[in-house]
C-alpha cells in the first residue's frame, strides 16, 4: 500500500490567483466540496500586481460602446490566431462577469455619473477600428488587480471555500485509463506530502514569466502547471508566444501600466522625440504592446536610447500634473519613487521592454476543457482535467494580448469552468480509480529530488536558464540564435533533473520548493525553445529577423507542443462564430 | 563588507532560535533587503523568508528590519543599515515556524472575524451599483491593505491579546467595509464590535501608522469607528 495519505474533494483548483479564486467562488457558491491549493496566501498571487484595469464594453465611458467592438480589437491584437468563438465569448459575457465583481464589493473608481470608471488602454478601438481611439478599460485607480484578487479571496471566505494555503502541487496522478484523477501536493508548513482527489482537477497556475531574467513577474511565476502538464505527456499551445510589456522600470524590472499613456504619457527618445509617432502614426504610444515594445528595441539599437548607457527610452509623466497622478496613477508614483529613484511628476521614468505574459499554455475549450490531440491530430478532451487564466490557452490572446483582457480573461474563463464542473457534478461524475502506481508515478520526481546526493544547486541553474532565454528568445529571434539556444537548454537539460538538494528537512524548506519550481521553468523554457524557433514567421510577439513577414498560407495556426517527441505541430484556429461572420487576417497596422 | 545579522531557527534541527552573522558585499549599491536575503539563500539555502511579487504590493515579506517592521523588497540599504550592520528578525508577536517565517493564523483569524465581504442582501441591480465619486473617495487609504502584517505585530496591543482584539489590519478592513456606500451591514458590523476587546484595546499608540509600508493610517479608521460605536450606543 501507498503511504501517503489522501484527501478528497469534488474539485480541486491549483492556484490561487484570480482565475483560480473565480472558478472556486463559482463551486463553493453551490456548495460543492471545493479546495484551492495555492503555493502562497491567495493575496500574494500575482494577479495583484495587475494594474491598469479590465477591459470590456461595460459602455459607461461611451453610451455606444458594443462589445463587438472589443472582440474586433482581440481578434486584430492576436494578430488572427486568437481562437475567435472564445473571444467572441470573453467580450460577450464580459460585462456580466465585471458587474459579479463589482457586486461582490470590487472598489471600481468611478466617473461623475457614478458608473465604473474606464481608460483608454492600447489597441482599443471604436467601430471596428474605424471611429477613433475608445476608453474601455475598467479600473480601480492603478490597483486593479489588488482590488480584483481581495475581492475575490473575500469573495471566497464568504462562501466557505477550502484553501490548502502554503500547499504545493508537485504533480498529475492519472488514473488507470488515462484521465486526470488529482495531484501529489505538499503541505510547505509540515512538509507532508498528500495525495488530493478530485473529481475534477482545474489548472490555474498562472505565467512562468521568471524563465527570462527580466520580467515583470513574481518570484512565484515559474509555469508549475505547464510543468506538470508536460510531464503527464499532455500539449502546450502557442508557448513561442511571450510579451514583453513596453514599460517595465529599467534595471528593477517592475511594472508601469499601460494606464501611463492611457491616461496621456507618452514614450520619448534621448533627443526628446515622441518616437512612436512615426511608428505607429495613428494610435502612437497606445499602439499593440508587439508594436511598442520593438519600436523601443529598435530605438535603442539605433544609438538614440536614454541613460549613459543608452540602453532605455523615457516614459513621460509629468506634463499631466500632480493632482491627475496621484487621483488616477497613485501607485506608479510609488513604485517609480522606489524602484527607479524618478518622481514622474517632476523626471520621466527610465523603462524598457519587459518580459510580462505567456500568451500560449495548456490548450483547452470555452468550458475550460484541457485538450490533447488523438493520433490523427483531432482535439480530444482529458477527462478530469481543466484549466483557466495565463495557465490556460483558451485561446484569446493568440500572438498578442491587448492590455486589460488579462484580468478580463482570468474572471469570464475561471468563471466558465466553475459553471462547466458544477453541471457536470450535477449530472454525478466520479472519482477516478487509481492504482498504487498511478501514485507512485506522481511521486517519482519529488522522490529523486529528496533523495539527491549530489548535483548543483537550484539557483545557480535557474540564472543559467534566464540568462539563456534572454539571450536567445527575447524581443527579436534568428534562427541560427535560436538553434544555439536550443543547443544550450539540451546542455543544461541533466544537470536539471539532478539539482540537489542539500537540505531535506520537513518544516517550511522553500529550497525544495525551488528546486521543483526550477524544473516547471526548464520544461516550459524548453517548449518555448522549440515552438519559437518552429514557428518560421513573423506574427504578434514572435518577431524574427529571419522571417520578418506574417505568413497566413502556413502559420495562420497554433502551434502544438507535444512533449514526447519534443517538435511542435500544427492546430487549427477556431472561426466558428455563434453571432457574426468572423473577422478575416488583414495588414495589422495602429 | 556588511555585516547582516539574522534571526535563524529550524525546528527539526534547532533546540533554540540564534542571530547568525553572514559577511555580505552590498557592490556599493543601494539594493533592496529582500535581494540581500536572496543572495545569502544562494549561499545558504537553508535559509527561509517568504515573498512573492518583489514590489511591495503582495504583501508576503513583512520582517523586522533593524528593529522596524517592514517589507523586505522595498526597503532599501540606505533606510536600514546602522554602523554598517543589518539585523533581520521575524515580526515579532506570533509563533516562528522558521527563520523569518512567522505563523499568522491569529492574524488572519482577526482578519475573517470583521467580515472582510460585501453585506448587501438586496437583489443587485442588472449593471454595476451606482457609487458617486465622494462616496468612493471615502474608500481611499483603506482598501489598499495588503494583509502583511507588520501593522499588526507591531501594536503592543495586538500582542498581548492576539485573540480578542481584532488588530490594526483588521480594523482598518472593517472600516473599509463600514464606509462603502454599498454595504447594507452597517448595524451587524457595530455589533460584532460592540465588546470591551475588539476595537477598545486599541490605546493609539500609533505604530501602526509608523510602520505601514502603503502608508495607510489604521489608528484614523479605528477612530471613526469609534465614534460610530458611540453613536450606535446612544
Amino acid at each position: 500500500m501507498s503511504k501517503v495519505r489522501k484527501i478528497e474533494f469534488d474539485a480541486v483548483i491549483v492556484g490561487g490567483g484570480g482565475s483560480g479564486m473565480r472558478a472556486a467562488l463559482q463551486l463553493a457558491q453551490s456548495g460543492y466540496k471545493t479546495a484551492v491549493i495555492t503555493k502562497v496566501f491567495p493575496t500574494r498571487s500575482h494577479t495583484v500586481s495587475a494594474q491598469g484595469g479590465i477591459t470590456c464594453a461595460i459602455a459607461s465611458e461611451d453610451p455606444n460602446d458594443q462589445w463587438e467592438w472589443h472582440m474586433y480589437d482581440t481578434v486584430k491584437g492576436s494578430d488572427y490566431i486568437g481562437d475567435q468563438e472564445a473571444i467572441e465569448y470573453m467580450c460577450q459575457t464580459g460585462p456580466q462577469a465585471v458587474f459579479e465583481v463589482e457586486h461582490m464589493g470590487l472598489p471600481f473608481s468611478r466617473n461623475e455619473s457614478g458608473r465604473i470608471y474606464q481608460r483608454p488602454f492600447g489597441g482599443q478601438s471604436k467601430d471596428f477600428g474605424n471611429g477613433g481611439q475608445a476608453a474601455r478599460t475598467c479600473a480601480a485607480a492603478d490597483r486593479t488587480g489588488h482590488a480584483l484578487l481581495h475581492t475575490l479571496y473575500q469573495g471566497n471566505l464568504k462562501n466557505k471555500t477550502v484553501f490548502l494555503t502554503e500547499w504545493f502541487a508537485v504533480d498529475i496522478v492519472k488514473s488507470d485509463d488515462a484521465s486526470v484523477a488529482g495531484v501529489i501536493a505538499i503541505n510547505i508548513e509540515s512538509g507532508e506530502t498528500v495525495f488530493v482527489a478530485s473529481k475534477a482537477t482545474v489548472f490555474a497556475t498562472g505565467g512562468a514569466g521568471r524563465i527570462y531574467a527580466s520580467t515583470t513577474n513574481a518570484h512565484i511565476c515559474t509555469g508549475d502547471g505547464i510543468g506538470m502538464a508536460l510531464r503527464a505527456g499532455y500539449p502546450v499551445q502557442d508557448i513561442e508566444m511571450w510579451q514583453f510589456h513596453p514599460t517595465g522600470i529599467h534595471g528593477a524590472g517592475t511594472l508601469v501600466t499601460e494606464g501611463c499613456r492611457g491616461e496621456g504619457g507618452y514614450l520619448i527618445n534621448k533627443d526628446g522625440e515622441r518616437f512612436m509617432e512615426r511608428y505607429a502614426p495613428n494610435a502612437k504610444d497606445l499602439a499593440g504592446r508587439d508594436v511598442v515594445a520593438r519600436s523601443m528595441v529598435l530605438e535603442i539599437l539605433e544609438g538614440r536610447g536614454c541613460g549613459k548607457d543608452g540602453d532605455h527610452v523615457y516614459l513621460k509623466l509629468d506634463h499631466l500634473g500632480e493632482e491627475t497622478l496621484n487621483a488616477k496613477l497613485p501607485g506608479i508614483l510609488e513604485l517609480s519613487r522606489t524602484f527607479a529613484h524618478a518622481d514622474p511628476v517632476r523626471e520621466p521614468i527610465p523603462v524598457v521592454p519587459t518580459c510580462h505574459y505567456m500568451m500560449g499554455g495548456i490548450p483547452t475549450n470555452v468550458d475550460g476543457q484541457a485538450l490533447t490531440l488523438d493520433s490523427e491530430g483531432n482535439d480530444k478532451v482529458i477527462d478530469g482535467f481543466f484549466a483557466c487564466g495565463e495557465a490556460a490557452c483558451v485561446s484569446v490572446h493568440g500572438a498578442n494580448r491587448l492590455g486589460g483582457n488579462s484580468l478580463l480573461d482570468l474572471i469570464v474563463f475561471g468563471r466558465a469552468s466553475g459553471l462547466f464542473i458544477e453541471n457536470q457534478l450535477k449530472e454525478g461524475i466520479s472519482h477516478k480509480s487509481v492504482s498504487n502506481d498511478d501514485i507512485e508515478q506522481g511521486m517519482n520526481r519529488l522522490n529523486k529530488i529528496n533523495n539527491s546526493k549530489s548535483g548543483e544547486k537550484a539557483p545557480v541553474l535557474r540564472s543559467e536558464l534566464q540568462t539563456i532565454m534572454q539571450n536567445y528568445f527575447g524581443v527579436f529571434r534568428r534562427g541560427d540564435y535560436m538553434k544555439k539556444g536550443i543547443h544550450k537548454l539540451n546542455d543544461l537539460k541533466a544537470r536539471v533533473e539532478n539539482v540537489h538538494l542539500e537540505d531535506k528537512s520537513s518544516a517550511f524548506n522553500t529550497a525544495r520548493i525551488e528546486a521543483l519550481e526550477l524544473q516547471n521553468l526548464f520544461e516550459t523554457a524548453y517548449a518555448t525553445a522549440v515552438a519559437a524557433e518552429g514557428r518560421t514567421e513573423s506574427r504578434g510577439a514572435h518577431a524574427r529577423e529571419d522571417f520578418q513577414e506574417r505568413d497566413d498560407d502556413n502559420w495562420l495556426c497554433h502551434s502544438i507542443y507535444m512533449p514526447g517527441k519534443r517538435e511542435i505541430g500544427k492546430r487549427a484556429v477556431n472561426m466558428t462564430l455563434k453571432t457574426m461572420k468572423p473577422f478575416e487576417p488583414k495588414v495589422r497596422t495602429y | 563588507m556588511l555585516t547582516v545579522s539574522v534571526y535563524r531557527y529550524n525546528p527539526d534541527i534547532d533546540y533554540e532560535p540564534y542571530m547568525q552573522d553572514f559577511s555580505f558585499d552590498d557592490e556599493g549599491k543601494d539594493m533592496m533587503v529582500l535581494d540581500v536575503l536572496e543572495k545569502l539563500k544562494v549561499i545558504d539555502p537553508t535559509l527561509v523568508f517568504r515573498r512573492s511579487c518583489r514590489e511591495g504590493v503582495c504583501g508576503s515579506d513583512g520582517v523586522n528590519i533593524s528593529g522596524k517592521n517592514g517589507l523586505a523588497c522595498i526597503t532599501p540599504l540606505s533606510e536600514a543599515v546602522r554602523d554598517n550592520k543589518l539585523v533581520i528578525r521575524p515580526l515579532p508577536g506570533l509563533p516562528v515556524v522558521r527563520d523569518l517565517v512567522i505563523d499568522m493564523t491569529q492574524f488572519y483569524a482577526q482578519y475573517e472575524k470583521i467580515k472582510p465581504y460585501m453585506m448587501n442582501d438586496s437583489v443587485p441591480p442588472e449593471k454595476e451599483r451606482l457609487q458617486s465619486q465622494e462616496d468612493r473617495a471615502k474608500l481611499d487609504g483603506l482598501y489598499e491593505c495588503i494583509l502583511c502584517a507588520c501593522c499588526s505585530t507591531a501594536c503592543p496591543s495586538f500582542w498581548w491579546n492576539p485573540d480578542k482584539f481584532i488588530g490594526p489590519s483588521g480594523l482598518l478592513q472593517a472600516y473599509r467595509f463600514l464606509a462603502d456606500s454599498r454595504d447594507t451591514g452597517t448595524k451587524e458590523r457595530l455589533t460584532d464590535l460592540q465588546d470591551p476587546f475588539s476595537v477598545f484595546r486599541c490605546h493609539g499608540i500609533m505604530n501602526c501608522v509608523q510602520v505601514c509600508p502603503k502608508g495607510l493610517n489604521p489608528t484614523k479608521a479605528i477612530g471613526h469607528i469609534r465614534s460610530m460605536l458611540v453613536k450606535d450606543s446612544l
